[in-house]
Parts: C-alpha cells; sequence; structure tokens
C-alpha cells in the first residue's frame, strides 16, 4: 500500500505539488488525471524515488520512500514518462540488463523475460535495436521492464501514448488483467481510459487534489449525468418537458433537432421523459441516457478556483 | 557490488554495440603512433625505451578522455533514461563505480592494445621492463582520474559538447599546474606553500615521475585520490541535480 502525506514539491519558487494527501490499497488501479504541469509526473517521480520532496512523506508498503529507497524500488515497476530505454541496446539486452538489475535470479530470468515478451507481444522486434523500433513498439518495451519482476505496485506515466487504438486496447486489458491484489497507478490525458481501466480517479489541477472517488463518481458530478439526449425529426412543441418532475433545464440544438434533458441532482428520469414522449406523440428518431461528460467534469475540476475545492 | 558489475556490463558493451569504442581505439593508436615515431623520434634516440611513447600521453588524453566521459551522464539525462536508472534498486555510488570502472576498462583496452610497441622495444634492444609497466600503470591511472573527471563534468549538464568542453578546459588546468610556465607566473603573487600546493596538483609532473620508473606513494596516492574525489563529487552533483 502506498500513502502520500501532506507531500509538497517546489523547484525554486515554483510550486508543483501542494500539500497532497492520498493512499491507495491493493486492488485499487488508480487514474492519475490532470492536465499539463498539473504535478502528475512530479508525483510519480517521488513515489518511485527518483525525486526527493520538499516535504511531506511517502510510505511504501510501510517503508519511507526517502530512508528505504532501495527497498521501495524493488516492490514497484515504473514506466517514466516518454518511456525512455537504452537507444544502442536490442530489446532483449535491455530486458536481461533490467531483470539483472531487478536482481531476478539467474534460474527465473529467461522465464521471466519470456512472460513480458508475450504479455506486451514483443517477439518480431526482440533482436532490433531499441532505437530503429516505432513509437508503439518503444512504449511496449517501457511497459515489458516495468513488469519484468512481477512487481506488487505498478507506476505508469502515460502508458498509452503514442500507441494506435489497437495497442491502447491491448495495453488496457493488459493492465485490467493484472492480478487483482496489484495496486496500479496510471497518469493519463484521455478521459475514456479512466473509466475503461481504473476503479478509481485522482484529479489534481496546480499540485493540488481536487477530486478522488470512483469513476462513476466522477461521472455523477457532470450535469450531463442521467440526461436524456432526444433526436427530433422535424421541430415539436417540447416546452411541456420542462414542467416533468425532475427535469431541471433544457437545451436545444435547432441545427440538428437535438435536445438535451438535463435532470435534477443526476436523478433518472428516463421513466418520467418517455412517457411524456408517448402522451404528447413527440416525433423521436433518437433516444440516449447520457452517462455524464468527463471532459466537462475535467474541464470544471481542474480550472475551478482554488479556495472553492479546497 | 553485484550491482555495480550490472551497470560495468551494460555500459562496457554499449561503448562496444556503437562506433565510440572503435573510433575511440582506432584514434588513439594512430596518434600515438604518430607522437612515438614522428614526434617523439622513437628511432633517431636509438635508446631501448618507451620515453617517447608515454611524453605524449597526457596530451593525448587530454582530448580522448573527455570524448569517452561526455556521454556518461550527459546521455542518461537527455534521453531519460536516468530515470529508468535510478529507478531500478541501485545505490547512486554502486552506478557510479560500475560506469566508471567501464570506461576505464576501455581505457585499459587502448593501452593494452599498444602492446606491439613494447615487443618492437625488446626486440629491438633490451629495455628496462620494469620501468615501461611502471610507466603503463602510471599511465593507466592518470586516464583514470581524467575520466572521474570528465564524468563530473558530464554529470552536470545534458548537453555532450559542453560536458566535453568543460572537461578539456579543467584537464589542461591539472596539466599546466605543474609547467614552468604556470609557476613563473603565479610566483611572487602567491606564497610558497601555495605555489607548491598548486604545483602538486599537475597530472604531469606525478605521472613524469612515474615514466621515470619510481612508482612512488605518493603518485600513486595522488590519482586515486584524485578519481575517489572526483567519484565522490560526481555522487554530490547528482544528488543535487535531483532535489533541484
Amino acid at each position: 500500500m502506498i500513502s502520500v502525506n501532506q507531500l509538497c514539491k517546489r523547484f525554486g519558487e515554483h510550486v508543483v505539488v501542494d500539500d497532497l494527501s492520498f493512499s491507495v490499497n491493493p486492488g485499487d488501479i488508480v487514474g492519475f488525471l490532470g492536465p499539463n504541469g498539473a504535478g502528475k509526473s512530479t508525483t510519480m517521480k517521488m513515489i518511485t524515488g527518483f525525486l526527493p520532496a520538499t516535504s511531506g512523506s511517502i510510505s511504501v508498503a510501510g517503508q519511507e520512500v526517502t530512508t528505504e529507497s532501495i527497498n521501495t524500488r524493488r516492490l514497484i515497476g515504473y514506466l517514466p514518462e516518454g518511456a525512455p530505454a537504452y537507444a544502442e541496446m536490442t530489446v532483449y539486452q535491455f530486458l536481461v540488463f533490467i531483470a539483472q538489475a531487478r536482481e531476478i535470479p539467474k534460474s527465473k530470468r529467461s522465464q521471466a523475460i519470456d512472460d513480458v515478451i508475450s504479455k506486451v507481444s514483443l517477439q518480431d522486434v526482440l533482436y532490433k535495436q531499441i532505437d530503429t523500433l516505432s513509437k508503439g513498439f518503444k512504449r511496449r518495451v517501457g511497459i515489458a521492464q516495468a513488469l519484468i519482476h512481477d512487481p506488487q505496485i505498478l507506476i505508469l506515466d502515460e502508458p498509452t501514448d503514442g500507441l494506435d487504438p489497437n495497442q491502447k486496447k491491448q495495453v488496457r486489458e493488459l493492465i485490467a488483467n493484472l492480478a487483482k491484489e496489484k495496486i496500479v497507478i496510471i497518469s493519463t490525458h484521455i478521459l475514456e481510459e479512466v473509466t475503461a481501466v481504473c476503479n478509481r480517479a485522482i484529479i489534481i489541477a496546480q499540485g493540488k487534489k481536487r477530486f478522488d472517488d470512483t469513476p462513476t463518481a466522477l461521472q455523477a458530478l457532470s450535469r450531463y449525468h442521467n440526461a436524456i439526449s432526444l433526436t427530433l425529426s422535424y421541430m415539436a412543441d417540447i416546452s411541456g418537458l420542462l414542467e416533468i418532475e425532475g427535469v431541471a433545464d433544457l437545451a436545444h440544438d435547432p441545427q440538428h433537432n437535438r435536445i438535451t434533458v438535463f435532470s435534477e441532482q443526476g436523478q433518472s428520469i428516463l421513466q418520467e421523459v418517455s412517457n411524456f414522449i408517448q402522451r404528447n406523440k413527440l416525433p423521436v428518431e433518437t433516444l440516449s441516457v447520457e452517462q455524464g461528460r468527463l471532459d466537462e467534469v475535467f474541464t470544471e475540476l481542474t480550472s475551478a478556483p482554488k479556495e472553492a475545492t479546497a | 557490488m553485484n550491482a555495480s558489475i550490472v551497470v560495468f556490463k551494460r555500459e562496457f558493451l554499449s561503448f562496444f554495440s556503437t562506433p565510440v569504442a572503435y573510433i575511440f581505439i582506432g584514434i588513439f593508436l594512430s596518434l600515438s603512433g604518430v607522437f612515438t615515431f614522428i614526434f617523439g623520434g622513437f628511432y633517431e634516440r636509438e635508446q631501448a625505451d618507451l620515453l617517447p611513447f608515454f611524453n605524449y600521453h597526457p596530451w593525448l588524453y587530454l582530448f580522448l578522455v573527455p570524448a569517452i566521459s561526455m556521454r556518461i551522464w550527459s546521455e542518461e539525462r537527455k534521453s531519460g533514461t536516468i530515470e529508468l536508472l535510478m529507478t531500478l534498486p541501485l545505490s547512486t555510488f554502486q552506478i557510479i563505480i560500475g560506469k566508471f570502472l567501464a570506461a576505464w576498462l576501455v581505457l585499459g583496452v587502448c593501452l593494452l592494445l599498444t602492446m606491439p610497441l613494447w615487443l618492437t622495444v625488446n626486440y629491438l634492444g633490451s629495455p628496462d621492463n620494469g620501468l615501461i609497466l611502471a610507466s603503463y600503470i602510471g599511465s593507466w591511472l592518470m586516464a583514470g582520474s581524467f575520466l572521474s573527471l570528465g564524468m563530473c563534468m558530464s554529470a552536470t549538464t545534458r548537453n555532450q559538447v559542453v560536458a566535453f568542453i568543460l572537461t578539456v578546459v579543467i584537464s589542461f588546468l591539472f596539466i599546466l599546474t605543474g609547467t614552468d610556465v604556470i609557476t613563473a607566473l603565479l610566483q611572487g603573487s602567491l606564497p610558497n606553500w601555495a605555489l607548491d600546493t598548486v604545483a602538486s596538483l599537475s597530472f604531469l609532473t606525478h605521472f613524469q615521475e612515474m615514466a621515470k620508473g619510481v612508482i612512488r606513494l605518493n603518485n600513486l596516492v595522488f590519482f586515486v585520490a584524485m578519481i575517489m574525489i572526483c567519484l565522490f563529487a560526481n555522487y554530490v552533483i547528482i544528488l543535487k541535480k535531483k532535489a533541484a
């Protein structure tokens, strides 16, 4: 388990991480979200022991990252931002080096290497130099080195950046299939990724924590949560929709004849709205219940002034 | 120690999986040939020794060692692999030792490959082989000192060219301090003890003493201490850079 307490990081005058506290338990797959420069990567660098904190503390499995650095590093598999790797080595040489550095005993080394190779499908490029690989393969090499010692804690900084949609799907499945008792922290810009693979979302902005709950709770924050979208074949009188119990607001996009019915406090209004449609014989072509728009919530949470959410 | 060996192996391999080591060895061998036979007058002297060969070593190292050392940390910084390396369960000291030994061994290989010169001298006459061995050891230790200096400079920047130039300039100072030019320049403006201290920091004088066949303890200690101090400074620079 990871526990972060009142963590601060300053570079000169610039505060990057500001009084950040959270803890992560086995089984948590945390999506670490935030705009560029929010302090995601810096926080990850401090957890992995690469950067020292300015103040505050981080403990990994009960051990302080600053004083027991070598021990805590053993427990963590880490994909740094941009998936750096030694360009002049072949994929195989590189994985052997990591396996040796990770103290995997000689007898288990080739098994461990074979396992990660098949997990991230590197068979075809095993004897190629890393700098000749495509961006997608480089990223997968980075993921492979993070997984090689089967770590309890996996910290991946933008694991799907630069991958094509198929590869993204593959990486997400890989993360989802990791043993259930592990801790996974991934940072990402892709909001859908959080709902797809994570069971917890932490949003930070300007170094402060803005949100920490399940992805479903994140969606529930959206005014689109449980809103109903209708497309009409021709314009009809819809003013009555506002009168329905539980309806908060209406949005009308005349160009596409699209109507969004917002619900009050995110409660379900499907029954009421469909009754209304039947009664008034509205020319509805499509109807869908919205889950909530993450990008909107994200913008709202990350641009809010500090005081409002503190 | 095991961790140092892992880093050592990776670094040593990487010298040879890029053209760096081959080019370096090629240039080192041809330049030392040129210096020995053309400038040093190896045959004209008609003496069975390798003095003309060893005399040019400080100047050879001045430019060649920085070429080896400049990439050691700068490249890690530039490519971001430093983050990978330093989140592996390896201590910073182990990494530094591994990196140093790998590059030092490359320099050692260069020296070993000059064997034919030694064979030639032995074929032509009967040189003092003890003296030659002492000179080889002195030369390798001096190379190590240049190298550890270069590693320090490499740790300060992500730019290899900057690392190279800084190393050449500082190494040049360490050679110069022993020459008469500097001693004459500082005479009068510095008290005698300070003058002696400056002069005693010279790679040149320590090496020349060893090349004369006297392995004196103070010369050995000087180079070994030089290497250890630089490697420690390297450690401090890496920590400082990380914290900033």
